[in-house]
């Protein structure tokens, strides 16, 4: 390689006579396509596998065409006419026309589910004014109203304008417990029916006090962990790591056996004599029962990053406090607990993005109250309203997403660690 | 942690609540797991102990409910010799489900481990590119609410062509995914490999990268260098990554209630059911069986974990 000497004029080159800048910086770029392509076989597989799939959902959320693709004479009436324009004869026109053409393609079931969700009990208005589709004769507004009152409802019409199109916020209203006016505006729904954005509020609050209690047992056993000599900690480790380990059914089982009104503890209570055999505590299938169980498994996710963290944390500073007059509990105030800092913000945003998105558990030991936000996306899946399982599952993914760039930030995605 | 000689009374008062505290969460930790070993050799159908249990009377205790497992679903019970352990083979619900089990978790295992340690190796080198987004994205399926990645996979999976706006198949019975085994080992690799580039990475953290340059200066060829040099020092690592995937394909149940068919029931799903419906100690007597397979593999994670460590010459932890 050429000597390097200040001042030279002639460039330094490689011994092939290039310039040795241009040969670095290939070098240098080879090296990158190099480690870039040992990582892009598993991007593209996650891309393809996990990405693409969730934008394909979501994308669910903002389209259905159930109603749209047999309405072609409304939507072109919707088109030539503003909203909050009354229908018209020409517009009950465009509605019998497409009735006809849903009955012809059987797809009125369809049509009428997807006003159905805008505006519940309307199904049936389809299907029935579809079969007779083929008898109605002019004029329309008449006929069709004469046949179902219904029609006339202008909150069906705005339901239809919506829908004619395939791309709509409707299913994001009815996440954010809204809804459309007869005038084209929308509204907060009844407060009887508001369920959404309590249940999303909810499903943080009990994350949140899910994730406190965690921190509080959390943070005792990592501190003993920390300072217990070696060999001891290890065995003790044990204790954390095998619950960690075992399967999340299992652990949710042993829980239902442990808190049920058969089980054993309330059984332990009726022997002991602390509740009598009628008092036997409903401590599962509800709220409690939910944050039990989440707590026992989520514990492990806390107790390992403040563990990591501790074992680091020089026992000389402590000393140091106390030799210079602090009391024991202004040392662990001033001196231990800001040092923890780091492993606490570790665990609590982790504890908490996983218990944010919890199915399992809640479904399983939840009962009516201990329900969270994912177990309503499931619901929606069950009953097939993919579109408003999908918006709802965007609600959920924008709070988790926002929680993980925050761990990213403060913490750094490559400092996390298993075990 | 030991009490210092200086300790007034109250902080040895403080001391000695502090090391009930700590007992008392490390009981609320493991307790659960182990009481139900015992309670899956409940003589009667409860879940709680029974006086002859708690005096020990072998009349208490019983394996009927792991009888009750292998049987289930069986033909003929009344069959002996090969006739009944084939029949056990083939039709046993609970046989099946584990078998079933393990072929998906062998293969999403194989699929994370190598891809992923093929990926870990890429973003442990200095030059990797744009290296804190790439991160992120392999690391999301564990971050992502299963419920929203179970949902996205199956409405993937039954039409995958579609995306790119192809037909495969016909138009009525498009190719698709779900109900196979292809689409669960797929979606249960994508969940693994998180697991796996957290602790290859972990692993590399400590690798000296001049091996490599020495390996390379000795005349051996990046093939050589990575079978030779590199691999038998992250195998730990990679080895701990790949039970991390097993055991996450092995517990997994949203992405097998959405996406499998009845061909590919797996045990967490089998348990799902038996959780949701009448909860019979048959469960009990899995859970036992999975507590089991749970310890002998924490088990293989600290010794490996030690191995590892002793290797890279790091002591003490």
């Amino acid at each position: 390689m050429a000597e390097l000497t200040h001042g030279d004029a002639t460039p330094l080159t490689t011994a092939d006579g290039r310039p040795l800048k241009a040969a670095l910086a290939a070098a240098q770029a080879k090296a990158k396509w190099r480690a870039f392509f040992l990582v892009l076989p598993l991007l593209l597989f996650i891309v393809i596998t996990f990405v693409v799939p969730i934008g394909q959902m979501l994308q669910r959320s903002v389209y259905h065409d159930g109603f749209s693709k047999t309405s072609p004479n409304l939507a072109a009436w919707f088109d030539a006419n503003p909203a909050g324009t009354e229908p018209d004869e020409a517009a009950f026109a465009a509605l019998a026309a497409d009735l006809v053409l849903m009955k012809d393609n059987r797809l009125a079931g369809e049509a009428g589910t997807r006003i159905n969700y805008s505006v519940p009990g309307t199904r049936s208005l389809f299907t029935a004014s579809a079969r007779g589709a083929d008898e109605l004769a002019p004029p329309f507004r008449e006929a069709l109203t004469g046949q179902d009152a219904k029609w006339g409802d202008p909150l069906i019409w705005v339901a239809m304008r919506e829908a004619a199109s395939p791309w709509t916020t409707d299913f994001y209203l009815t996440g954010i417990d809204m809804q459309r006016t007869a005038d084209g505006g929308i509204e907060k729904v009844a407060e009887s029916s508001r369920v959404y954005l309590w249940l999303y509020a909810r499903t943080f609050i009990l994350s949140a006090v899910i994730t406190g209690i965690c921190l509080l047992l959390a943070f005792p056993i990592a501190h003993m962990l920390a300072t217990l000599p070696m060999a001891k900690a290890n065995l003790l480790m044990i204790l954390v790591l095998l619950p960690f380990w075992t399967s999340l059914l299992v652990r949710t089982t042993s829980w239902i056996v442990l808190l049920q009104g058969q089980g054993v503890v309330n059984s332990l209570m009726v022997s002991l004599g602390i509740i009598d055999d009628a008092g036997r505590l409903q401590m599962i299938y509800n709220q409690t029962g939910t944050i039990i169980v989440m707590v026992h498994i989520l514990l492990p996710f806390m107790v390992l990053p403040l563990y990591s963290v501790m074992r680091v944390i020089p026992p000389g500073y402590a000393r140091a406090a106390r030799s210079l007059g602090a009391t024991s509990w202004t040392t662990f105030r001033r001196i231990y607990l800001p040092q923890t800092l780091p492993g606490i913000g570790a665990g609590v945003l982790l504890v908490f993005i996983l218990a944010v998105g919890y199915y399992i558990t809640p479904a399983l030991v939840g009962g009516a109250d201990g329900q969270l936000f994912s177990n309503q996306i499931q619901f929606h899946m069950s009953k097939s309203n993919w579109s408003q399982a999908a918006a709802l599952a965007a609600m959920l993914l924008a709070g988790v997403l926002v929680l993980y760039w925050l761990y990213d930030r403060l913490i750094g995605i490559d400092k996390l660690k298993l075990g | 942690m030991a009490l210092p000689t200086y300790a007034d009374p109250l902080e040895r008062a403080w001391y000695y609540a502090y090391i009930v505290i700590c007992t008392l969460i490390f009981i609320f930790l493991i307790a659960p797991i182990l009481v139900i070993i015992p309670l899956s050799f409940n003589a009667e159908p409860y879940f709680t102990f029974t006086s002859k249990m708690l005096s020990f009377d072998p009349e208490g205790y019983s394996l009927r409910w792991y009888n009750e497992l292998v049987v289930k679903g069986m033909q003929s019970t009344g069959a002996t010799g090969t006739a009944w352990w084939s029949d056990m083979w083939q039709s046993s619900v609970w046989v099946k489900a584990a078998k079933n089990s393990v072929i998906i978790g062998f293969w999403a295992t194989i699929l994370s481990t190598v891809l992923g340690t093929l990926a870990a190796l890429g973003l442990s080198r200095p030059e990797m590119p744009s290296r804190r987004l790439i991160m992120a994205v392999l690391i999301s399926p564990m971050i992502v609410p299963i419920i929203i990645v179970a949902t996205g996979m199956f409405f993937f999976y039954s039409n995958p062509c579609s995306v790119i706006g192809l037909t495969c198949g016909t138009e009525e019975k498009p190719w698709r995914l779900t109900s196979t085994y292809l689409g669960v080992i797929l979606a249960h690799a994508a969940l693994g490999i998180p697991f796996v580039i957290i602790t290859v990475t972990a692993t590399l953290s400590g690798f000296d990268q001049s091996l490599i340059r020495a390996a390379a200066s000795l005349g051996a060829n990046p093939r050589t260098t990575f079978f030779k040099v590199i691999m038998p020092l992250i195998l730990p690592g990679v080895i701990s990554g790949a039970l991390f995937a097993f055991v996450t394909s092995f517990d997994e149940v949203v992405a097998v209630l959405l996406i499998a068919g009845p061909e590919q029931q797996t045990i967490p799903r089998q348990m799902w059911n038996g959780i949701r419906e009448a909860i019979s100690p048959a469960i009990l007597a899995v859970a036992t069986i999975l507590v089991v397979i749970s310890i002998a593999l924490l088990t293989t994670i600290e010794v490996l974990r030690r191995r590892s460590d002793a290797m890279r010459g790091v002591t003490g932890r």
